[in-house]
């Protein structure tokens, strides 16, 4: 099978490449930088722009599209170019092409807003519920592809819940860069069971969309490890592992919420360009429950995660020089 | 008409009804507004509800009635009475008579036609049942909820109701303004939505529409001058003739209907069913689902009776109190009895096999002679010892029940059970009787001695059971008891929810009697020591000598070890009961056991312990001090004494089993069922429930069922539990959770609404908690599921060693020791918290009230804050 990565030079597009490559498919890339994905061919280009997004679907059979802009913060427009019209655009070169099954990479937060959520499914997205640019726009965007879906076209939206393993600039990157500046606080106590997906579940869950698509066609599915933890531990493993000290300061969740919205604003003034160092969606990832029912997600996918938690800690270690105990 | 909340449109109806009432002139004719759900029903109706609200509500009150009856295939009409909601304000005073009539003409336009089965609130439930005396020729049954039919004469009516007759305040409260209304709507519990009250609010607006709640209100008959007074004393005492089927379903927390009222309605209806929601209010239909009660009854009664239980009936019934006379008549006469002990070790009071005798049939004969009989409820707040063996075997003899709440209960508890009881006598020490007086606890009070006169009025105190006993009285003479009439009402700890009262039959506590004798091999001849005091009561029954020991039986923790030997001594007791508290605190002070007091002690064949699991361990160290003895462990609860029984032995042979027996492990092992007792387990499917056939199969995990002749008779006062444990005919559900392994043997893992229903399957904490507080830094360990069923998070929450002053994350070393242990039983640990403590029942001390647990550790792994336990 031929099938078009999008988004293959992040952590997690490079997963699914690598699995789809070790997997025996033709494996095709597309994004700006190169994918550096050994086996797969890049195609350079933009979502913006429909004669690169032509050239990138010519001749697949499947599509499973990770590129997205995924900043906290930056003006709207260009969310909405990228996230949805990228999408819209290459779901309609992928139909016009030929493929047959398109997965979309999708988020939770496209249907949670801040509250706490306690072993939920996946409701369906809500662009008006979503919070901030990149939920809003993922959420339409995610509505634009579960519609799209029909008989010879199937589509699904998986939703990975706070992807991390080694490498990872998103979580693990800011977490150990924070608490070596000394500046991660524990939000509430660190009590908040939050799940995560290491990587490479996460990928696996992905690759397992495409081949069950005939189950999970024009349905979301949220995946994690299935196994929630508080988040102090969580951070404090991940520290461990990184070789840095463990956060010990805990702030009220109210305060660090309200913090979070303050610094997120003089941030956006100051400084329009670069990522606040608290946001107020970060506070709350950081001090409510966020953790997900596995059930309907891993049987529709026939597919259950690889590595534990624990296990993932192991490989961050091992590629940081951290310990794990 | 505004929205209303849970009513569909097509329910409300008009109708123009001919008055026959005698307060409207000739010719009159009534406009009614009433629910009906007939547009709602697909088929042919069962039969009819007529639902008759009270004042000031209105056809609104019976919202959930007429919506699942529509699918129950009932049709349910609910009226609103003239003057009242959007009926017609008739400008004239109607009183119970009319209102009984307006009913009659209303049913007679509407054309309705049998079964009907009537159904009131307040003092519509007082119209319903004037309803279903006259009109018994179609009438299938009557339900009842918070009402009244009957006021004392002697007694006030209740103070809200004379505060509104009062005349500053009637007209003002009723009528003027909407204090009445809103009163009755603020006794919701929980609080009302504001829609909900909106729209009972809503045919109330003007003064005007307001008349028939003032005039509802005056027609009260608070005494017999009034000119209701007559109708109503016609209906209360007709009903007795009623043989329908009855439903009463109550909320005790109503300050106008009370558990009285409810008591005076069982003495007319004795055949009624009757369910108490604990913690309901006046308005118990707005409080709790009665729809779904009414309906799974009227299903039924309507099918017939087919739930009767199937009694064990033993041929050679013999009544607990038959050892006495045997021991009184024969060569033990003179031989001793009972006995107390006192602090100096010695004993303070004795009475021989005659003596006992004596005193039990002298004081069933005074205790008749002020009005104790057969069926009165009786109940007891003494100590274990002379005077309660005394009194116990009178009333039993008597025919009376005797109703028995720990003080464990606590004084709220303790209220609550007393209240429920509704007993018409109560016979308590000092504290008790105080108590009584301060909760308003019903029943004539009997104080242990005679008190002086002062203390007695102020108490309201009326007799005393050393007046009683002094009176010389000659044989008790009157018939006994039926073996199936009530025995024994006997209240449950309360560590799962509100005590619940659990009634025994004379052949139930017979039965328990027999079991005991022939599971320990207790024979007439043996001697025991009564250090738990379930047990205590049963001495004279088994004809064998008992002694109460020095101690005080609300807190078990006070027996000594020389204490319980010098009780052994003082009869030579062959065989010790006492409650794993008790064993603790005799095991820490048997350093300074007397050399005579350990040679006591080592005569001891048989120590029973009973009330909680005992850990083996002290079961061993006990060895050690009763080096005679087969130590036992029987697993039993307030509903079934005893279920299972186990001895230090198999204990060790049964965790030996562990690796090799199929089904062994998991739980705390109970051994085999006891003598005459059969036990199962219904299989747990992934959501926790149990609901599959029974099976003796090992290694399956079920709710445990109990079958045996001495297992209780039914709740009291708690139909719909008593129907959900009793729905496997014949068997009793315990609501605990185990299973078998290949030897047989029972495994106790824990209360049936801890289950944890995680994505990988049922989770049951006992077996996992064991595996945790074998981590050397925990003391006590509890294990809850957090999150929505199915899909729970399994959480430790743990008292660690040493302990910490604040609640919050395990540290990562403890953390990680006790994820270690759970995974090697099998369980991955979403968190591990730790706390100061962990909350347990007052009673053994034991059980961990994990719902509780449960709730905290919800709101902290939610992200809430991490407040005290």
């Amino acid at each position: 099978m031929t099938v078009l990565v999008t988004g293959a030079s992040g952590l997690l597009g490079r997963a699914v490449a690598t699995l789809l490559v070790d997997g025996g498919h033709t494996v095709r890339t597309f994004q700006r930088r190169p994918s550096s994905v050994a086996g797969a061919a890049d195609v350079a280009g933009s979502l913006t722009e429909t004669v690169d997004v032509r050239r990138a679907v010519q001749g697949v059979d499947a599509v499973i599209h990770l590129a997205a802009k995924v900043s906290v913060s930056g003006p709207t427009a260009e969310f909405e170019a990228v996230n949805v019209e990228g999408t819209r655009r290459l779901l309609a070169e992928a139909h016009d092409a030929g493929a047959r099954a398109f997965v979309f990479v999708s988020s939770p937060s496209v249907a949670h807003a801040g509250f706490s959520i306690v072993g939920a499914g996946a409701e369906p997205a809500s662009p008006s519920h979503a919070r901030g640019n990149y939920a809003r726009t993922k959420a339409a965007a995610e509505l634009l592809a579960l519609a799209a879906d029909s008989g010879n076209f199937r589509v699904s939206a998986v939703r990975p819940h706070i992807v991390w393993g080694p490498g990872d600039t998103q979580l693990v990157g800011r977490v150990l860069q924070r608490a070596k500046a000394g500046r991660l606080p524990l939000l509430g106590g660190g009590t908040a069971l939050v799940d995560t997906t290491y990587v490479d579940n996460a990928a696996s869950a992905i690759v397992a969309a495409l081949t069950r698509i005939e189950y999970v066609g024009g349905q979301a599915v949220v995946v994690s490890n299935g196994e929630p933890r508080p988040i102090g531990e969580l951070l404090a493993a991940i520290c461990r592992a990184g070789g840095v000290r463990e956060p010990r300061r805990s702030v009220p969740a109210s305060v660090g919420r309200m913090g979070g919205n303050l610094a997120e604003n003089l941030w956006r003034l100051a400084a329009p360009d670069r990522e606040p160092p608290m946001t107020r969606f970060l506070a709350e990832q950081l001090s409510t429950a966020h953790w997900f029912d596995q059930r309907r997600t891993q049987a529709l996918l026939d597919w259950a995660p690889e590595v534990s938690l624990d296990e993932g800690f192991a490989q961050l270690a091992g590629h940081y020089g951290g310990s794990t105990a | 008409m505004v929205a209303l909340p849970g009513v569909d449109p097509l329910w409300s109806t008009h109708l123009d009804v001919p008055s026959t009432a005698s307060v409207d002139p000739n010719g009159t004719v009534n406009r009614w507004h009433y629910l009906d759900n007939s547009a709602s029903l697909a088929a042919e109706p069962h039969g009819t509800l007529l639902c008759v609200h009270g004042n000031p509500t209105w056809s609104y009150l019976w919202r959930s009635l007429l919506q699942t009856g529509a699918d129950a295939g009932w049709r349910v009409i609910a009226v609103d009475q003239l003057d009242m909601g959007y009926s017609e304000r008739t400008g004239r005073f109607r009183r119970l008579a009319d209102r009984v009539s307006d009913l009659e003409d209303f049913t007679a336009a509407v054309g309705l036609a049998g079964p009907v089965v009537t159904v009131g609130h307040d003092w519509g439930g007082v119209v319903s049942l004037g309803y279903a005396h006259r009109n018994r020729e179609n009438l299938a049954g009557v339900v009842l909820t918070n009402t009244a039919i009957h006021q004392d004469p002697d007694d006030p009516i209740p103070a809200a109701l004379r505060l509104a007759l009062h005349g500053a305040v009637h007209k003002v409260g009723t009528s003027g303004t909407t204090a009445f209304l809103d009163t009755t709507l603020s006794l919701a519990r929980p609080r009302l939505p504001a829609d909900v009250r909106a729209a009972y609010r809503d045919p109330y607006g003007r003064a005007s529409r307001r008349q028939g709640i003032a005039n509802f209100v005056a027609d009260i008959p608070a005494d017999s001058s009034h000119p209701s007074y007559e109708t109503l004393q016609e209906i209360a005492e007709g009903i007795r003739s009623l043989s329908v089927p009855a439903l009463m379903l109550w909320g005790p927390a109503d300050p106008i209907f009370s558990d009285t009222y409810l008591e005076d309605l069982t003495r007319r209806l004795p055949h009624a069913d009757v369910h108490r929601f604990e913690g309901a209010g006046h308005l118990v239909a707005e409080d709790r689902d009665i729809a779904t009660p009414v309906f799974s009854w009227l299903a039924q009664t309507h099918r017939g009776s087919d739930n009767h239980v199937l009694r064990q009936h033993s041929d050679g019934f013999l009544p607990l109190w038959h050892q006495l006379g045997v021991r009184a008549g024969g060569m033990d006469a003179g031989s001793l009895a009972v006995a107390d002990m006192g602090r100096d070790g010695a004993v303070t009071e004795s009475l021989t096999w005659a003596e006992l005798q004596q005193r039990v049939e002298g004081l069933a004969s005074s205790l008749a002679s002020i009005g104790v009989r057969s069926g009165s409820r009786v109940s007891l707040m003494v100590p274990p010892g002379i005077a309660l063996t005394v009194l116990i075997y009178a009333c039993l003899r008597l025919g009376a029940i005797i109703v028995v709440a720990d003080a464990g209960l606590g004084a709220k508890g303790l209220s609550r059970a007393v209240k429920g009881a509704v007993p018409d006598f109560l016979v308590g020490i000092g504290k008790a009787l105080t108590a009584a007086r301060l909760f308003g606890w019903p029943g004539i009070r009997i104080s242990l001695t005679e008190l002086p006169a002062p203390h007695k009025r102020l108490l309201g105190v009326s007799h005393s059971l050393e007046q009683l006993t002094s009176l010389e009285r000659g044989p008790f003479t009157a018939p006994e008891p039926h073996a199936d009439a009530d025995a024994a009402i006997l209240f449950t700890s309360g560590s799962t929810g509100p005590a619940k009262g659990v009634v025994y039959t004379h052949r139930q506590l017979a039965a328990m009697r027999d079991t005991l004798a022939t599971t320990f091999g207790i024979r007439p001849g043996s001697a025991l020591v009564a250090g738990f005091a379930p047990f205590a009561l049963l001495g004279p029954a088994l004809g064998t000598a008992s002694v109460t020991p020095d101690m005080d039986v609300t807190a078990p923790r006070t027996l000594t070890a020389q204490a319980l030997a010098d009780a052994a001594a003082a009869i030579s007791a062959t065989v010790v009961f006492a409650s794993p508290a008790a064993l603790r605190n005799v095991l820490s002070t048997s350093d300074d056991l007397t050399p005579d007091g350990r040679a006591a002690l080592g005569e001891v064949g048989v120590l029973l312990s009973a009330g909680a699991p005992v850990p083996e361990p002290l079961l061993g160290r006990l060895q050690g001090l009763v080096p005679n003895a087969s130590l036992h462990t029987p697993y039993g609860m307030t509903e079934a004494l005893p279920v299972t029984d186990i001895d230090l032995a198999s204990i060790r042979e049964a965790s030996a089993d562990a690796s090799t027996v199929q089904g062994a492990g998991n739980g705390v092992c109970v051994g085999l069922p006891v003598h005459g007792a059969e036990v199962m387990v219904s299989a747990l499917d992934g959501l926790g429930t149990a609901e599959d056939e029974p099976t003796h199969d090992p290694g399956i995990t079920g709710e445990i069922l109990v079958r045996a002749a001495h297992v209780k008779d039914r709740y009291h006062r708690l139909w719909l539990t008593e129907q959900d444990s009793s729905r496997n005919s014949g068997w009793h559900r315990t609501g605990d959770v185990g299973h078998f392994d290949a030897a047989g043997r029972l495994w106790v893992e824990g209360r049936l609404g801890h289950i944890i229903t995680s994505p990988a399957g049922i989770v049951t904490p006992v077996g996992l908690e064991q595996a945790i507080e074998a981590v050397e830094q925990v003391a006590l360990a509890a294990v809850v599921g957090v999150g929505p069923p199915g899909t729970q998070a399994v959480v430790a929450v743990v008292e660690p060693v040493p302990s910490v002053r604040k609640p919050g994350l395990a540290n990562a070393r403890l953390s990680q020791a006790v994820r270690g242990a759970a995974r090697s039983a099998g369980i991955p640990l979403a968190a591990v918290l730790v706390v100061p403590s962990l909350p347990t029942d007052i009673r053994h001390n034991a059980k961990i009230d994990r719902s509780r647990v449960a709730a905290w550790a919800a709101g902290v792994l939610g992200g809430g804050r991490t407040g005290a336990l």
